[in-house]
């Protein structure tokens, strides 16, 4: 009964803090449905997002949340740079190639960023105050994170099948030969969509800010769930993502009510390997 | 042809005069006397001392400039750094046969990482032939360093690393700076003993090597002193959410946390633990809050508490050395903190004194064997026992347990708010050093 009751206190936490992953992992998870690359400058790109909000909020003194639209400009922006520079001429080699050409985006980032910011923990002193629900607290933080993460998953879904570009990029996801012979711009499609996910990824960063820490390493951890919830979600599957970011924080708000916390990261990689074994095309099915 | 009749005469002559030159060399070395004799009528030379001869010894170590370890690492290096500077600038220690050694340091960064930790410590053995080594910080990144200078037989002063262990396995050149990691929480206990013998205490660590030793040594004294504990729970190194961790916490009915691990995580922790409102009435963490940047957390630092290897507001004294009968060596605390205020503008912490006591420590060494020898130098770290302004130093010396810290003892500090509001760290015990007394319970967020 002890138990039952720590389960409900930790549930909603996790939750929460869910909606933020799959955030992440949207970003993730549309680069590759669209373009077959694997972004491995996936984290460095959320550590960018925490130090937009520590930037905007510490040192300029403006609201977390206002700040989520130029780290969302600056996001976006970044994302179509590094298409340009180092994405597109390797996007017809093999994956290898954009794996590697990622990665060296990922060194690059963190190196600049080490040099200018060490990799000192960094904090916003930011809080939006919380209520108790039942024997839950909630943290205004969180909530306010995952509607947000709510706000932009819906928004990316009305991009995707309610405007042009949004259906341009479902049309090269789905075929680009195709697509190019009906005359979409596909270079332009598909650095619109790196940069979409860069800004998904920047944006999630941001929000966690706002109740983590975080160093210009931090992404890194949550490179690593944003694997997991793709392969949960179906690699290529951005509202999957979504679903699968609830299933890991749940997972996390709950395993510790039974065992150690440190078995947390244990389960998660191992239900990481039994899906890829099992359904490798994620519980809520991936491109095809 | 006149010009190519000189050439041939020059020609000659050079080398004529090279065979008059090399032949008596050749055959027969020239006698003493006549290489002595410009001496002797050279009065001012003779008379001049010969200059003292300088050696410059190379200390090798590691420094986290990066990853996890990076706060405190660079704490503890920039304190052994003003110990060199301050040596090197007085003129090195002058040694019985009227030379002097200096010192130079070899450094890397090991990027809080243990593989690189042994791959730096080998390159610095190996090509940058130290001939001491100074542990890097933390105890799981020494543990790692530790195999690599007992390997080639080199002296480590281990500061910034307080596990037991690493002393326990037969080594005999390690030697620790530290109050060991099982002895680390005992003041608190005995403070908690007499604020409330009633308490229900949680223990949460980081799950490395410090930390558990910590615990190891924690549990035991925790039960022989009466205490319930109603919680133990270990964390990875990188966890960020302690929510869940929280959660079970006030579940447990817990009244006092003993816990935490480094300054990462254990900042984080108290963060959390503010904004849960976790209704604790006394949190001890270790390392974290005796770093600087602890009050950056705001209200969340208020009432946090921690095991101290060495705060300025109690720092050791000469009387202190005098009444215990130990030997006094070394700056005074005051002098040491001016020195290095002066140097960063930055108060020092316990990690900064470590890294000048760790200098200070094989400075003594060397004086006392009067000599460089690594072998002279061993024993006379063996032998030693001095009170400095960091504390008592003196080392085991048995096999079972060779080079632990038997000597230095820890203190209990707690972030407390002055007159003016501001957030100060406080000693609160043990009660005869003391400046604040103990905020107990803490204040309800």
């Amino acid at each position: 009964m002890q138990q039952f009751n720590l389960l409900l206190t930790s549930l909603p936490d996790g939750i929460l803090l869910g909606f933020v992953y799959g955030l992440a992992a949207m970003g993730l998870t549309l680069i590759w449905g669209v373009m077959n690359v694997i972004n491995l400058s996936h984290g460095p790109i959320i550590a960018l997002g925490m130090f937009g909000t520590f930037f905007i909020f510490s040192r300029m003194g403006i609201n977390p949340y206002v700040g989520l639209i130029p780290v969302a400009v600056f996001g976006l922006l970044l994302g179509i740079l590094i298409y340009v520079v180092a994405v597109h001429r390797v996007i017809n080699a093999p994956h290898l190639s954009s794996l590697l050409a990622t990665f060296s985006v990922n060194m690059i980032i963190i190196g600049l960023g080490t040099a200018a910011l060490t990799t000192s923990p960094f904090n916003v002193d930011f809080n939006a105050g919380g209520f108790k629900l039942g024997s839950a607290t909630i943290l205004g933080t969180r909530l306010i994170a995952a509607l947000v993460a709510m706000l932009f998953t819906g928004g990316l879904y009305l991009f995707l099948y309610r405007t042009r570009p949004g259906k341009y990029i479902r049309a090269v996801a789905n075929n680009r030969a195709a697509a190019e012979l009906m005359g979409i711009p596909s270079t332009r499609i598909l650095a619109l969509s790196f940069g979409l996910g860069t800004m998904l990824a920047a944006v999630s960063g941001a929000l966690i800010a706002t109740f983590f820490p975080f160093s210009i390493l931090a992404g890194g951890s949550y490179e690593l769930k944003s694997f997991v919830i793709g392969v949960l979600g179906g690699l290529g599957n951005p509202i999957g993502a979504l679903f699968g970011g609830l299933v890991l924080g749940v997972l996390e708000g709950i395993i510790p009510a039974f065992l150690e916390t440190s078995w947390v990261p244990v389960i998660e990689f191992a239900l990481f390997v039994v899906i890829l074994l099992v359904r490798p095309s994620g519980l809520f099915g991936a491109k095809q | 042809m006149k010009r190519k009749f000189l050439n041939v005469l020059g020609l000659l002559l050079v080398a004529a005069m090279l065979l008059t030159a090399c032949g008596p060399a050749a055959t027969e070395p020239p006698p003493p006397a006549a290489t002595e004799a410009p001496a002797a009528t050279q009065a001012p030379v003779a008379t001049e001392p010969p200059a003292p001869v300088e050696k410059t010894i190379t200390i090798g170590f590691t420094s986290s400039l990066t990853g996890s370890q990076e706060v405190s690492s660079k704490r503890q290096v920039a304190g052994f750094n003003l110990w060199m500077n301050q040596v090197n600038e007085a003129g090195g220690i002058a040694l019985g046969d009227g030379s002097t050694v200096k010192f130079a340091a070899v450094t890397y960064d090991d990027e809080s990482n243990k593989e690189r930790v042994q791959e730096l410590y080998t390159r610095l053995v190996t090509e940058d032939n130290a001939d001491f080594l100074i542990s890097p910080y933390s105890s799981g990144l020494t543990a790692a360093a530790s195999i690599v200078a007992e390997q080639n037989g080199k002296i480590m002063i281990t500061a910034g690393a307080a596990e037991d262990d690493a002393y326990k396995t037969g080594n005999t050149g390690l030697f620790q700076l530290y109050t060991p990691g099982s002895l680390y929480l005992i003041s608190t206990v005995d403070m908690l003993k007499t604020l409330d013998p009633e308490a229900k205490v949680a223990i949460v660590h980081e799950n490395d090597k410090f930390s558990t030793s910590v615990v190891e040594g924690l549990k035991p004294y925790l039960e022989s002193q009466g205490f319930e504990i109603v919680l133990e729970e270990g964390y990875a190194t990188e966890t960020t959410d302690f929510g869940p961790v929280i959660n079970k916490l006030v579940d447990s009915g817990a009244t006092v946390l003993l816990g935490g691990g480094h300054y990462p995580d254990g900042s984080t922790f108290a963060r959390q633990l503010y904004e849960r409102k976790a209704g604790l009435k006394f949190i001890s963490l270790l390392v974290a809050p005796a770093d600087s940047k602890f009050p950056e957390l705001g209200d969340a630092a208020l009432g946090v508490s921690t095991s101290s290897q060495w705060e300025l507001k109690a720092t050791h004294t000469e009387e202190e050395a005098a009444a215990l009968g130990i030997p006094w060596y070394g700056p005074t605390g005051e002098d040491f903190a001016a020195a290095y205020e002066a140097a960063t503008t930055e108060k020092p912490t316990y990690h900064v004194a470590g890294g000048y006591t760790a200098g200070l420590i094989l400075q003594k060494a060397i004086e006392n064997a009067d000599s460089v020898d690594p072998e002279k130098v061993k024993a006379a770290l063996e032998a030693m026992d001095i009170f400095t302004f960091y504390g008592g130093i003196k080392f085991d010396t048995s096999p079972e347990a060779h080079g632990l810290q038997t000597s230095h003892q820890m203190v209990v500090a707690q972030w407390q708010k002055n007159d003016a509001g501001e957030l100060v760290r406080q000693v609160i015990w043990p009660a005869d050093v003391a400046t604040a007394d103990p905020l107990y319970p803490v204040p309800a967020p």
